[in-house]
């Protein structure tokens, strides 16, 4: 398959980008990893006029400590994420969902940014920033702008990124000593989730004190399971666990495909959700 | 794990393939690798409906896109639009629609070729095919059988009333039988047998090109079958025979899907011929998911009779089986391949069986690794269960108070094929012993007791098949157009080198090394000093190819009775260098020695000088040494063997996992058993994946939802255990080395193995069947389904 033309610049700064990107009109796509749009480009499902590679600007590349919260380059590849120490202590669930995403070619391209930009319903890492509470900068013409993840997820491959912005970061706050599990549910090694589930605990005294929750491909976007977050608290056995993992599916607004329709999906959330809880909260 | 073996002595030992170095280092030549100055790139404007007349076809604005240099649609092609050849008209009045390499009419299914553009480069003729402006008027699309054959559905082909190929009658007296035990105990399933992608890793690719000033056009191709592509192309181009060379450099598998004469080699080679330049296509994957043929697709209803202390009484076959839009190379026949193979390894008094060929709107079917004989394979396997279930028998007991037994070879089955030799009770004796059968029944007993989430079940195959198809007059007897023979030709080189010319196209299977490994030990010559030449039409000019499980089993008896010959024309060379008598001679480890006197010998190398020099030979002998051989066989090949699969199924999620996988094979001896346990591996790795991940689904209007290897599940080694695989050799008496084939074994015999241990998980709940392939949402609606019917 062969691509559409497009021309191809390659920035070395973030105000360089986003001028390329006002330079290439509507049209203009920024480039990651390529893991995703590259597909897009073959299939000939896009032909933008201008490709912008980010992939040389420094700026946008590492994992940082600024205190209260690790900040993740948008260009930083899964591979570098998953092998991070900041990554593994601080926000163990970002490592894990990562863990999971395709195979390791893959996941030495692929870059953090293009995960969350492209919001894929499927995505493992989106769900992530969402019950972790992540925050992205965005540059655009207008300067740079910090959007919480509750805002960042719009629907379907759609994200607060406007077409003339470009994401810079992601932070995600501490969540040091919570335990951690992404539960992800797919028919081959390397394929995308049907359903995931992923949950970060607090657990204090045996018993959950606080829980964080986001589901895969549950609906257009990631999915947080706030229900299941509030009826958790005070956890500390796998029937009240299970209870609380009841309500997992409960506002999500899951698609049918060939791979599950909604009621199996709906199905697997809550058992996914009780796995994941069960295992964060290291009783399974 | 085989041991692997450097060393030179040949048959029985693994040596390490020859051709393997080549290949890993990427040192191959792939068709999409040949650059020819002046090549033309073909890009083609495929169907995006699958049922559709078209209303208008407009070129112009492809014609006008830079570095187009043609383009051509039905009309403008003209006499040079040859049709698809299809060679197995399977009963009298099948009926045989036209297939022309470019439709004009109507398109029949999604990918079905409207028109062609050709460019100076690739990239221009994709650009441009998106200029070309086709009009289509939908119509109705015809995807499901069942609808298919109703009256009153849309015609695929207004000459096929019903959408209806053929319905080819066996007949079989199952009723008459069945009637003589009033208490018969009876099963009847239908189970889909599902459309399946043949997903080679090298996607088809052809470069047809006129050669400098002769008349020759030479075609490469990643085909399977040179020479027959080589003969069907003259049939349908009229181009004469002597000017078609047909080349399949390295080619990245088959499995059946290569084994065509496509379209687009037609096209290809029409247009170098008309418009005097090389033409190159090379397919995308997601046209090798619409365009390329798929297996499979059939809807078995099957019903088994059995007295009610469980012996067999009768076996009656059903089939609907979807022959996509258009016939192919042999589509028709692929379920009469099966038809001797659903009675299997079982002695029983009556087998009918009939099938219904059927239309739709959906790329042709044809060959896939097995054709025909998985399909049946997975029928019986699955009915002998649930049989087994029905008479509260042990499913191994079952099959075992059934089959044929090893003292009762050469047996005649109902279907009326005769097997040479098998022994099926030593190869399921060893199969189960490997497995631990009895630890793993108590651990489902155990987990069965406690309830346990995930459940464990075995699922059992023990299959035969028949493969090697030949001899000729048997496939000229069911219709088939062409033979079933082998060629090969040994020459002794001058300097006592050899090369041997087969008519086999390897594409992956290791012919070079197994080849070798045969003619070396009957020549006595190292197997490195053995050139083996394939897959050239004008190089080795005699073939009859790769499939079926064909190339050892038929191929493997030229190579001997070849290499007797050479040795025998040999012997007169030595007897006048020796001064004695040819019968005085004996051959051994490559040198002629005079009976009786071991100073007296002479080494097939030397007599290869004297052969070439010509100097001093005797009276009447011509110079050079070569052997020659056509054979054909007097039989098919009946490898057989036991599967058994131990399956986890985790009944909250429906997921499934293949705990151990455990198989012997008898595909009778064996000339490199690393080769042979390579075959098996991927065998069961594709049968596991028609059982678990893949099948082709369509919606309403015949758009394939699985267009992609996104959402075509292959396994890959993550989602697969270690094969355990062992082998029991029952030398066949039908074929001269004593061989039978192993190319498909693995992918016949896994598939019911994993359903049945899925089906065997989860019988306690109620489950008497999944539907393949068995995916976490299929299993988990069948345990619900019964959840539901015990309520
Ligand atoms: C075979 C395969 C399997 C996969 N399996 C999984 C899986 O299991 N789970 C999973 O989560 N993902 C999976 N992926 C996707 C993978 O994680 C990709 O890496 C990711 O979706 C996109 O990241 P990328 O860096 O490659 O982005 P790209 O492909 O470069 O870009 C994707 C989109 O994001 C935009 N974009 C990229 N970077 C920026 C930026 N800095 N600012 C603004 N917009 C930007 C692009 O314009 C484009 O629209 C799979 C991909 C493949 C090819």
């Amino acid at each position: 398959m062969i691509p559409a033309k497009f021309d191809y610049v390659r920035p070395s700064t973030v105000d360089e980008a986003v001028a390329a990107l006002a330079a290439g009109g509507d049209d203009a796509k920024v480039l990651g990893g390529g893991q995703s749009l590259m597909p897009v480009l073959r299939l000939r499902l896009g032909e933008p006029s201008v490709v912008i590679d980010t992939t040389r600007i420094d700026e946008m590349k590492g994992i940082t400590d600024s205190g209260t919260a690790i900040v993740i380059g948008a260009g930083t590849t899964h591979d570098e994420v998953t092998k991070s120490a900041l990554v593994r202590d601080h926000v163990a669930l970002l490592a894990a969902a990562t863990e999971t995403v395709a195979d390791r070619q893959i996941r030495h391209r692929g870059t953090m940014g293009g995960a969350m930009a492209h919001a894929d319903p499927a995505g493992d890492q989106p769900p992530v920033a969402l019950a972790l509470d992540a925050s992205f900068t965005i540059a655009g013409p207008g300067g740079r702008r910090t959007v919480p993840a509750s805002e960042f997820f719009v629907d379907y491959f759609t994200t607060a990124v406007g077409p003339d912005e470009v994401l810079v970061s992601v932070t995600f706050p501490k969540y040091t000593g919570w335990g951690a599990h992404y539960e992800k549910f797919n028919r081959t090694a390397q394929a995308w989730a049907i359903v995931g589930a992923s949950a970060a605990v607090r657990m204090d005294g045996g018993a959950i004190a606080e829980a964080r929750i986001g589901l895969t491909n549950m609906g257009p976007g990631p999915v947080r399971a706030s229900a299941v977050e509030a009826a958790l608290i005070g956890a500390s056995s796998l029937d009240a666990i299970a209870a609380a993992a009841e309500q997992a599916a409960e506002g999500t607004s899951p698609n049918a495909d060939i791979h599950a329709d909604v009621e199996y999906r709906e199905h697997l959330a809550r058992v996914l959700t009780r796995r994941a809880v069960a295992k964060a909260a290291g009783l399974a | 794990m085989t041991e692997i073996l450097d060393s030179t002595a040949a048959i029985g030992r693994p040596l390490r393939r020859k051709e393997d170095a080549k290949l890993l280092h990427g040192r191959t030549n792939w068709t999409d690798n040949i650059q020819l100055p002046g090549t033309l790139h073909m890009a083609l404007v495929r169907s995006p409906m699958a049922h559709a007349r078209i209303t208008k076809v407009d070129l112009s604005g492809a014609l006008a896109q830079p570095n187009v240099v043609a383009a051509y649609d039905a009309a403008s092609l003209g006499d040079l639009n040859a049709g698809v050849p299809c060679v197995w008209p399977v009963t009298d009045d099948t009926v045989m629609p036209p297939f022309p390499a470019l439709t004009g009419d109507k398109v029949r299914h999604v990918g079905d070729v409207v028109a062609l553009v050709l460019a100076t480069d690739a990239a221009s003729a994709e650009d441009a095919i998106a200029h070309v402006d086709v009009e289509y008027e939908p119509l109705d699309a015809v995807i499901n059988m069942v609808d298919a054959v109703s009256p009153g559905s849309e015609l695929v082909h207004g000459d096929a009333a019903n959408n209806t190929c053929y319905v080819y009658d066996l007949g079989g007296g199952y009723e008459d039988a069945l009637a003589k035990h009033p208490d018969a105990v009876v099963v009847k399933r239908r189970f889909v047998n599902q459309r399946l992608v043949p997903a080679f890793m090298e996607p088809r690719a052809i470069v047809a090109a006129p050669m400098g000033m002769s008349e020759e056009i030479t075609i490469w191709s990643a085909t399977q079958v040179p020479h027959i592509l080589r003969v069907l192309l003259t049939l349908v181009t009229g181009i004469p025979e002597q000017n078609l060379r047909v080349i399949a450099p390295d080619v990245g598998g088959g499995f059946g899907g290569k084994l065509q004469c496509y379209r687009e080699e037609i096209l290809c080679t029409q247009l170098a011929k008309k418009l005097g330049r090389p033409v190159k296509w090379t397919e995308t994957r997601s046209e090798d998911m619409v365009a390329t043929h798929h297996g499979r697709d059939q809807i078995q209803d099957i019903e088994l009779a059995c007295t009610p202390d469980g012996k067999m009484i009768g076996l009656k076959v059903d089939l609907l089986a979807n022959m996509g839009g258009y016939l192919q190379i042999i589509t028709p026949g692929i379920p009469l391949l099966g038809m001797f193979m659903y009675p299997a390894i079982y002695k029983m008094d009556a087998y009918q069986f009939q099938c219904t060929g059927v239309f739709t709107n959906t790329t042709p079917t044809d060959a896939y690794r097995g054709a025909g004989r998985p399909e049946a394979t997975y029928a019986i396997e699955r009915i002998v269960d649930e049989m087994a279930a029905e008479l509260g028998m042990e499913p191994m007991a079952f099959r075992t108070k059934n089959w044929i037994q090893h003292h009762e070879f050469p047996f005649t089955t109902v279907a009326g094929l005769t097997y040479d030799t098998g022994n099926y009770e030593a190869a399921t004796a060893k199969a189960m012993e490997m497995f631990g059968y009895e630890e793993l029944r108590a651990e489902q007993k155990a987990r069965r007791e406690s309830g346990d989430p995930v459940q464990l079940g075995i699922g059992i195959s023990t299959f035969t098949e028949m493969c090697g198809l030949a001899p000729s007059r048997t496939l000229g007897a069911l219709k088939y157009a062409a033979g079933g023979w082998e060629h090969c030709t040994i020459r002794l080189l001058p300097t006592g080198k050899v090369e041997l010319v087969t008519g086999t196209s390897p594409h992956g299977q290791g012919h070079e090394t197994a080849w070798s490994q045969i003619a070396g030990d009957i020549l006595g010559i190292p197997v490195d000093d053995i050139d083996v030449i394939h897959s050239d039409t004008g190089r080795a000019p005699y073939g009859m190819d790769t499939y079926g499980s064909r190339s050892l089993a038929v191929g493997g008896q030229a190579i001997k009775r070849a290499a007797d010959r050479l040795i025998e024309n040999a012997r007169p060379i030595a007897a006048h260098q020796l001064e004695c008598a040819a019968d005085d001679l004996e051959f051994a480890n490559g040198s002629f020695t005079v009976k009786g006197d071991p100073e007296k010998t002479v080494t097939l190398g030397a007599l290869a000088w004297a052969a070439f020099s010509a100097h001093d030979l005797p009276e009447g002998v011509e110079p050079m040494i070569n052997g020659e051989a056509t054979v054909d066989p007097e039989d098919f090949s009946y490898p057989h063997g036991t599967h058994l699969a131990a399956m986890e199924v985790d009944t909250e999620t429906g997921k499934v996992r293949v705990r151990k996988y455990v198989c012997v094979d008898d595909v009778g001896n064996q000339i490199n058993p690393m080769i042979v346990e390579g075959q098996v591996h991927g065998g069961v790795a594709q049968g596991i994946g028609q059982a678990l991940y893949e099948g082709v689904e369509y919606d309403e209007d015949g758009n394939m939802l699985t267009a992609s290897l996104a959402d075509y599940l292959i396994p890959s080694a993550a989602d697969l255990p270690s094969f355990e695989t062992g082998t029991t050799v029952t030398p066949s008496t039908t074929h001269s080395l004593g061989t039978k084939g192993v190319g498909e074994a693995g992918a016949i015999a896994s598939t019911p193995a994993i359903i049945n241990g899925i089906v065997d998980a989860l019988r306690p709940m109620g489950v008497n069947d999944v539907l393949m392939p068995a995916s976490p949402q299929n299993v988990w609606r069948a345990i619900q389904a019964a959840k539901g019917g015990a309520a």
